[in-house]
């Protein structure tokens, strides 16, 4: 067995990736086994690489055992769990040296399972499915379910927990715990007899999951509108974002569901299409239910004339965007951060929104309240900028906590008594100067009753074609935005106090950088960070780029589409910004953000050097 | 300035409803349509029928897209939240603030370029979602704010004002929701006020989605020798198959009428739509039986006018087949729609 010191005590430190065929059940049995890790008290990061397909197609699951609680991917592969013929090849040459690749032997080794630095070990999983389980999708099922209890004797997983997770898993199906429980028992005695158990790579039980959950990030957006108060859901199915409308409407059947008449305090409407879905939104925020709606970027394209609509004719409106790979239909089941531009100034016209970027599934939950305090205080679209690692992927984060203090921010929402109290309702009206009007909603009194329209209106609520009138409301409209710079959440800013070199980054690119910091640190490269949390950019934003004399931008898109936005919307000059893209359609790993930094700052030590002589 | 304000004289003669109001309380602001414009007939009989019904201005919500025909429902109930969308979009946002509050009546007035060509899909949704409203689609054959383009609905080898002749199939919009399972599917024509009133009264009592097509005419791009949705064609080609009238809940039905004259039909709020068949032949509650009389008609270059179809089952509106609360989800108490910190807890187990 060629075994290299890379391996070598690699104990609740290394990456497993498993090659799967879609359709085939592989999915569950991944899960569990990350689960499975996760209970024993050790952190653990898993990413789902699946195809835009339902079944046939290759499939990949990362799992990474990390000590330190990394949430990011590292770049290696030590244990590649080979189930797909098809990708053999692609997958044998990813295993870093010094690591395994388990395969299916109960056909012969293919010639294409050959490496001298690796050890490849086969167990003959099909065969051990044909002789114990009866049926053709049930053996394809279990197949998954003998390799988890293989992995579990390699890896010192105790089968226990597994067992625990099956019998929550089908809690109403014991029968189905046994069945599963005979697989794992399968597998895992095929191992401790035929293979080298244990692995250098090993589970040991720590205890650093207490107070953690295991959530992906739609799944937390979808309870997070829920404890916001959403009652109005409209959306049409897209990947990533279905789930998180999946999501809410299974929590609402649960929570909002008086038992006795059957009739739910809430309204999912699948709307025929993305367009529909935002004109409902609008249609119900107008009518005073807190409404929202979840998609993709190629959803965000269609909405974008009502969401002209929603910020001129100030309209609250909660939007989540879980981004995928672009342009056009791109890559569905691939994750990028390639929507922050046209989020932030959709629609034709002078427009601008305001965006939230939440960097784990915690802040999803968090910041859908957010959302909706914001659209409605602010009587505005408000983009939940989500991405389809941080949506579909499930994360440790630590466990959501409620405040039951909260309560919702309605905004100015005029009463009956209000409104009576005025010698005359203007909608459009700023009379206390923070640019926001008050608004009235339908069936409260005739005396709130105004037109809402996306065509020219004065502040009065009637409609213009007058220049002036025209612009006094396009004016007051920019104050408002400017007066959201007050209202949004503040970067997070981690800073040595005398670094000149900052790293900015948003949402899902957080993970990589914390790793990334902590290598560079170790090598002597200690840099600021600031992680923004929204646009507009507050005056923190502001002030963490003029303090700092190179800053380098991280994002996951072609275009450096941050950057542009930071270059447009501070006074922070281009030269400064210095970009590290990623945009290859899998989550960001650490190293790239190392090397790219190690390499800028080689080259102007350098240069400072050179200069210097 | 595209409209102005009516000055709020009353004549203290005028007669008042039960909530004590007269029609100029369910008026808006002056209208800018072309004189003589049949829009302007619409949003009188509009006018007329929420006055005799005696509904509360701000019971109402009025919503429109874009065009001539979505400009009206500046004209009507100024006391009435109104929202002016995007064009052909209306459907959508009437569903959402029907969805956020089941109480309001909602009055959506679109034309036949927003709710057959840009609006086609919203249109056809809405009608599948049975959205509980009026849908008023003012119906002229043309395109007026941008200057005389055919719409989808003119008529083959009707002629635009320049001449051109249409060659392409029209949408009906009554042919197009009986086959999509409208429940309530009425024509009629802005110059009948007599027939269109009860209508407009029927459609806002309907639960479910009420679908009336107003020829209405336009004076300026198609009033014309040769256009077939001028007054003249109009008044000529355009056969009442049935009268409807209007019975409010606490009213009796005093007139007598011979077997097979009448069907009287009781609508959701107890009022009821006393309908008279002009023509024996003619079923209203049939949907199969509707399309193919439709379809004769127009093979012999009739247009049906009238309560077209009325669905005779107690169809599931959206709400119903949501399954939502009695009580709008705009009123929900916040504490009813989260389980707080304890809830929370137990949700996470799961997770942990």
């Amino acid at each position: 067995m060629a075994q290299s010191p890379a391996t070598q005590d690699r104990v609740n430190d290394f990456v497993i990736k498993l090659a799967n065929v879609n359709g085939t059940g592989s999915a569950s049995a991944n899960t569990m086994l990350m689960k499975s890790i996760f209970r024993m008290g050790v952190p653990v990061m898993g990413k789902n690489y699946f195809p835009s397909n339902i079944q046939g197609l290759p499939t990949w699951y990362e799992i990474r055992v990390t000590r330190d609680a990394y949430v990011a991917r590292s770049g290696r592969v030590d244990l590649m769990v080979a189930m797909n013929a098809e990708t053999y090849q692609k997958d044998v040459r990813e295993v870093s040296p010094g690591g395994f690749l388990i395969y299916d032997s109960t056909w012969p080794r293919p010639a294409v399972l050959v490496r001298d630095d690796i050890a490849i070990l086969g167990a003959p999983l099909a065969k051990i499915c044909n002789e114990n389980f009866i049926g053709v999708r049930n053996r394809i099922l279990m197949k998954n379910v003998v390799y988890l209890g293989l992995l579990a004797a390699l890896l010192e997983i105790d089968i226990e927990v597994i067992r625990q997770l099956l019998s929550e898993s089908y809690a109403k199906k014991p029968a189905l715990v046994e069945a599963n429980m005979k697989a794992v028992q399968l597998g895992h005695d095929y191992a401790r007899q035929h293979l080298p158990c244990p692995l250098p790579l090993r589970i040991e039980r720590m205890d650093r999951t207490r107070g953690n959950v295991m959530i992906d990030g739609n799944t937390a957006a979808g309870l997070g509108a829920v404890y916001a108060g959403a009652t109005v859901a409209p959306w049409y199915p897209i990947t990533p974002s279905t789930s998180l409308m999946d999501a809410f409407k299974s929590f609402c059947a649960r929570l909002r569901v008086d038992p006795e008449t059957g009739q739910g305090r809430y309204a999912v409407i699948q709307a025929e299409d993305e367009l529909a879905a935002i004109g409902m939104v609008l249609g119900a925020s107008w009518n005073g239910a807190r409404a929202f709606t979840a998609t993709s970027g190629p959803g965000i394209s269609l909405m974008s004339e009502f969401i002209g609509l929603a910020y001129y004719a100030e309209i609250p409106a909660v939007i989540v965007d879980v981004q995928r790979v672009g342009p056009s239909t791109g890559m569905p089941t691939r994750t990028q951060q390639c929507d922050i531009l046209m989020c932030a100034y959709a629609s034709h016209g002078d427009t601008k929104h305001v965006l939230l970027f939440p960097s784990n599934p915690e802040e999803c939950f968090y910041m859908m309240v957010q959302a909706f305090d914001l659209a409605e205080r602010l009587q505005t679209p408000v983009f939940v900028m989500s991405d389809l690692d941080i949506g579909m992927n499930d994360w440790m984060c630590p466990e959501l906590k409620w405040d039951d203090a909260y309560r919702p921010d309605r905004g100015k929402v005029l009463t009956k008594e209000e409104i009576e109290a005025l010698p005359r309702f203007h909608r459009y009206l700023d009379t206390d100067d923070d640019g926001i009007p008050a608004r009235t909603l339908p069936g409260v009194t005739p005396r709130g009753a105004y037109f809402t329209r996306g065509s020219g209106h004065n502040q009065y609520g009637g409609y213009t074609e007058d220049s002036a009138e025209y612009q006094v409301v396009m004016e007051r409209l920019l104050r408002k935005f400017n007066r959201a710079k007050t209202l949004v959440p503040a970067p997070v800013i981690e800073a040595t106090g005398n670094s000149e070199i900052g790293l900015v980054a948003v949402g899902s690119s957080r993970g990589a950088v914390n790793e990334a910091r902590d290598i560079l640190a170790r090598h002597g490269m200690a840099i600021d960070y600031m992680r923004i949390k929204a646009f507009p950019f507050t005056h923190e934003v502001e002030a963490f780029l003029a303090s700092h004399q190179k800053i380098f931008v991280v994002e996951q898109n072609r275009d450096a589409q941050l950057r542009s936005l930071l270059t447009l919307e501070t006074d922070v000059p281009k030269s400064k910004l210095h970009s590290i893209l990623h945009y290859s359609g899998l989550p960001m790993t650490s190293k790239e953000i190392v090397d790219a930094v190690i390499a800028e700052l080689g080259d102007a030590r350098r240069a400072s050097l050179a200069a210097a002589k | 300035m595209s409209f102005i304000n009516k000055p709020k004289v009353h004549h203290p003669d005028l007669p008042k409803n039960e909530l004590g109001l007269t029609r100029r309380d369910y008026e808006g602001a002056m209208s800018t349509l072309c004189a003589g414009c049949g829009h302007d007939s619409v949003t009188s009989s509009i006018i007329q029928a929420i006055w005799e019904l005696g509904l509360r201005p701000e019971q109402l919500a009025k919503l429109s897209g874009i065009g001539c025909s979505s400009k009206t429902t500046a004209y009507f109930a100024s006391g009435a939240h109104g929202f002016n969308g995007v064009h052909g979009r209306m459907p959508s946002i009437a569903a959402g603030a029907n969805a956020a509050n089941k109480n309001l009546h909602y009055i959506g007035v679109s034309g036949d370029g927003d709710s057959l060509s840009i609006g086609f899909g919203q249109f056809a949704h809405a009608i599948r979602r049975n959205v509980n409203m009026l849908y008023i689609c003012e119906n002229n054959g043309v395109y007026g704010l941008t200057k005389g383009q055919f719409s989808a609905s003119a008529d083959i080898g009707t002629k635009s004002k320049k001449g051109e002749e249409n060659l392409q199939a029209p949408v009906d919009p009554c042919l197009a929701a009986l086959s999509l399972g409208g429940t309530f599917i009425a024509r009629s024509f802005s110059g009948d006020r007599e027939q269109l009133v009860p209508l407009i009264k029927a459609g806002l009592t309907h639960k479910g989605f009420a679908m009336i097509d107003v020829i209405s005419p336009c004076v300026t791009f198609n009033d014309h020798v040769g256009s077939t949705k001028s007054y003249e064609f109009t008044r000529e080609h355009y056969d009442a198959a049935i009268h409807t009238d209007y019975i409010p809940a606490r009213q009796e039905i005093t007139a007598s009428y011979g077997p097979g004259e009448a069907l009287p039909v009781r609508m959701h709020d107890g009022s009821q739509l006393l309908l008279r068949k002009l023509d024996q032949d003619y079923d209203p509650t049939h949907r199969g039986k509707a399309f193919e009389y439709m379809r004769t008609k127009l093979r012999q270059g009739e247009h049906v006018t009238g309560l077209i179809f009325l669905s005779p089952g107690q169809d599931p509106d959206m709400h119903d087949m949501l399954k939502t609360s009695d009580l709008p989800l705009n009123q929900q108490p916040y504490e009813t729609l989260h389980p707080g910190s304890a809830g929370l807890a137990s949700i996470l187990k799961r997770y942990g």
